[in-house]
């Protein structure tokens, strides 16, 4: 498979390719001429000042935003303009920085809605339930009972989500992307809001699921250290540009990436 | 002392009322559905079910057709409006300020009852149901055959929905859909499939509301007025449940039977077609999102 231009990565096999994709809003460039690789099975984490671009940058890959210029690639095949729900289908789950769970559902309706695109029966045998469809809820519900167990949820299955503390809350849509069996799991912030506990159980998780699935992860992240920790490669946006690409060393001591974080401690 | 109280007079105005209730909560259904699934509010709930009724009228009527034949069809033809409509109309509002589909539901309401009479024509039709015409008497109540089969079509149907919402996996997307629709992208859901899924389910809920009220109302255009008793159903039952169509359609229906038995008399007529709007008032003030709606808490 060939390299996008300007992507730099290890010696992995690509799993996403993101190859100079731009896009502006009215006039204010979110992101510019961007390239990065996802490989099968790594950590990928995209780090930067607030308003870099990363969510804009995560939208795009999960179809939310149609790139100006660009385009995107999964296993080699050209996403680009696909619908988020197409996206899904294809295997790339997401969470979102703010806490987007059903609220008015429990936490076993919220995990059970992302197995959503792999059920297959339609609207007449839901209807009439028995026979096939019942088979398949009874595999769905197995197969989010393994996610339960795997995220400790066990107590917490009848429980409204709204209700949950704010940590918990955070697991659970972790929880509910896992259950689309994604291939790319997009992070954006799990641990935003967290305390040092729950960071480290959620670092933990994430580092599980990459390790026992081989799920390829693409982690937006402001705590550096947990950045460092868990990332095989790191990519630093500035103000809508990739201004170093790397593993998590190499980009520690780029002075591109120094500049922009003292920067931007100094403006704040 | 209570001379002007009497109990079996009452008695049959609160069932009257509650059979009429019911069949009140039917149509409120097809508003609920709408409005849970897309948080559209739909407008034109009484034309579609005045739609409906001209269906079956014309099945029954000018087409000879058995009841059940003209039930089914009229079933047919009215999912088959609910899709289209979503798909020519309410599709290319998608991502549209919420206050477009409002506009255009009000504008396609206004179509339908132009339309209607120029296509069907203008006299009142009849449907008559395959049923007894005398009432049932039952000690001191006197039940229409035509109410009661309303009412329990609006009961099964009723229970057919909360089923669906609360535990099959379709009516849980939905609801998932009305609460975040980019989510539910995320999530892999067709969000466009399930819009056209809850106008469908409206013009089911519309096909029977239109039979089961055409044939107690007569059908012509002033059947679309049905659909202004929907809004102080849901007004106060909440606009997105189900239980509050009921209990809505209940409380209005009791209300406007009692109001008419009672306050008729001193005033020379008329409150039943005010007495629910009065009661709609109430409720925006007290309690603006119903009885059993969804409260939104702002964070600020």
């Amino acid at each position: 498979m060939t390299r996008p231009s300007g992507a730099v990565a290890g010696e992995g096999v690509v799993q996403l390719a993101v190859e100079n994709v731009g896009k502006s809003f009215g006039g204010v460039r979110a992101v510019e001429d961007v390239s990065c690789v996802a490989e099968k099975g790594k950590v990928l984490s995209i780090i930067g000042p607030n308003g870099a671009g990363k969510t804009s940058l995560l939208n795009m890959i999960s179809g939310f935003y149609k790139p100006d210029h660009g385009r995107i690639t999964l296993d080699g095949r050209d996403i680009t303009s696909y619908a988020p729900n197409r996206v899904a289908a294809l295997g790339i789950a997401r969470t979102f920085q703010n806490i987007a769970l059903f609220r008015g559902m429990t936490v076993l309706d919220n995990l059970m809605l992302g197995r959503h695109v792999r059920m297959r029966y339609g609207v007449l045998s839901a209807f009439l339930y028995w026979g096939r469809a019942q088979r398949e809820e009874v595999e769905h519900r197995e197969r989010v009972e393994d996610i339960i167990e795997f995220l400790k949820l066990q107590d917490l299955r009848k429980q409204p989500t709204g209700a949950l503390a704010y940590g918990l809350q955070k697991r659970v849509e972790l929880g509910r992307a896992l259950a689309l069996d994604p291939q790319v799991l997009l992070l954006d912030e799990p641990m935003g809001g967290m305390n040092q506990e729950e960071k480290e159980d959620m670092a933990r998780y994430i580092l599980d699921v990459s390790e026992e699935r081989g799920t390829t992860i693409i982690l937006i992240e402001h705590d550096m250290g947990v950045v460092m920790d868990i990332s095989d490669r790191v990519v630093v946006l500035d103000r809508g540009r990739r201004i170093a690409e790397g593993t998590p060393d190499e980009v520690q001591r780029d002075p591109e990436v120094i500049k922009a974080y003292l920067g931007a401690q100094k403006a704040a | 002392m209570f001379d002007w109280f009497e109990w079996e007079f009452t008695l049959s105005l609160l069932t009257n009322g509650v059979l009429i209730g019911l069949m009140y909560a039917l149509i409120a259904l097809g508003f609920v559905l709408v409005y849970k699934a897309t948080d559209a509010i739909n407008f034109a709930q009484g034309e579609f079910v005045m739609l409906a009724a001209f269906f079956g009228a014309v099945m029954l009527l000018s087409a000879g057709a058995p009841f059940w034949v003209a039930v089914l069809v009229t079933l047919a033809g009215m999912i088959a409006f609910g899709f289209g409509l979503e798909r020519v109309v309410l599709r290319p509002l998608i991502g549209r300020p919420i206050v477009s589909v409002i506009m255009a539901t009000i504008g396609l309401a206004a179509v339908l009852r132009g339309v209607a009479p120029l296509v069907f024509g203008a006299e009142t039709r009849s449907i008559v149901m395959p049923v007894e015409d005398a009432p049932i008497i039952w000690g001191p109540l006197f039940i229409s055959p035509i109410q009661l089969i309303g009412a329990g079509v609006a009961v099964m149907f009723l229970a057919a929905f909360t089923w669906f919402f609360l535990k099959s996996r379709m009516g849980i997307a939905m609801r998932a859909v009305a609460d975040n629709q980019q989510v539910a992208m995320a999530m892999g859901i067709n969000v466009e499939r399930y819009f056209a899924l809850a106008w469908a389910m409206a013009g089911v809920v519309s096909a029977l509301g239109g039979i089961v009220w055409g044939s107690l109302l007569g059908v012509d255009v002033h059947l679309a007025l049905i659909g202004l008793k929907v809004f102080p159903v849901v007004i106060l039952g909440g606009l997105d449940s189900i239980v509050g169509a009921i209990v809505g359609g209940l409380i209005i229906g009791i209300v406007e039977n009692i109001a008419a038995g009672y306050l008729d008399p001193v005033v020379g007529g008329g409150t039943k077609d005010f007495a629910p709007y009065v009661l709609m008032i109430i409720a925006l003030m007290v309690r603006p999102y119903g009885i059993f709606g969804k409260r939104q808490i702002e964070r600020v």
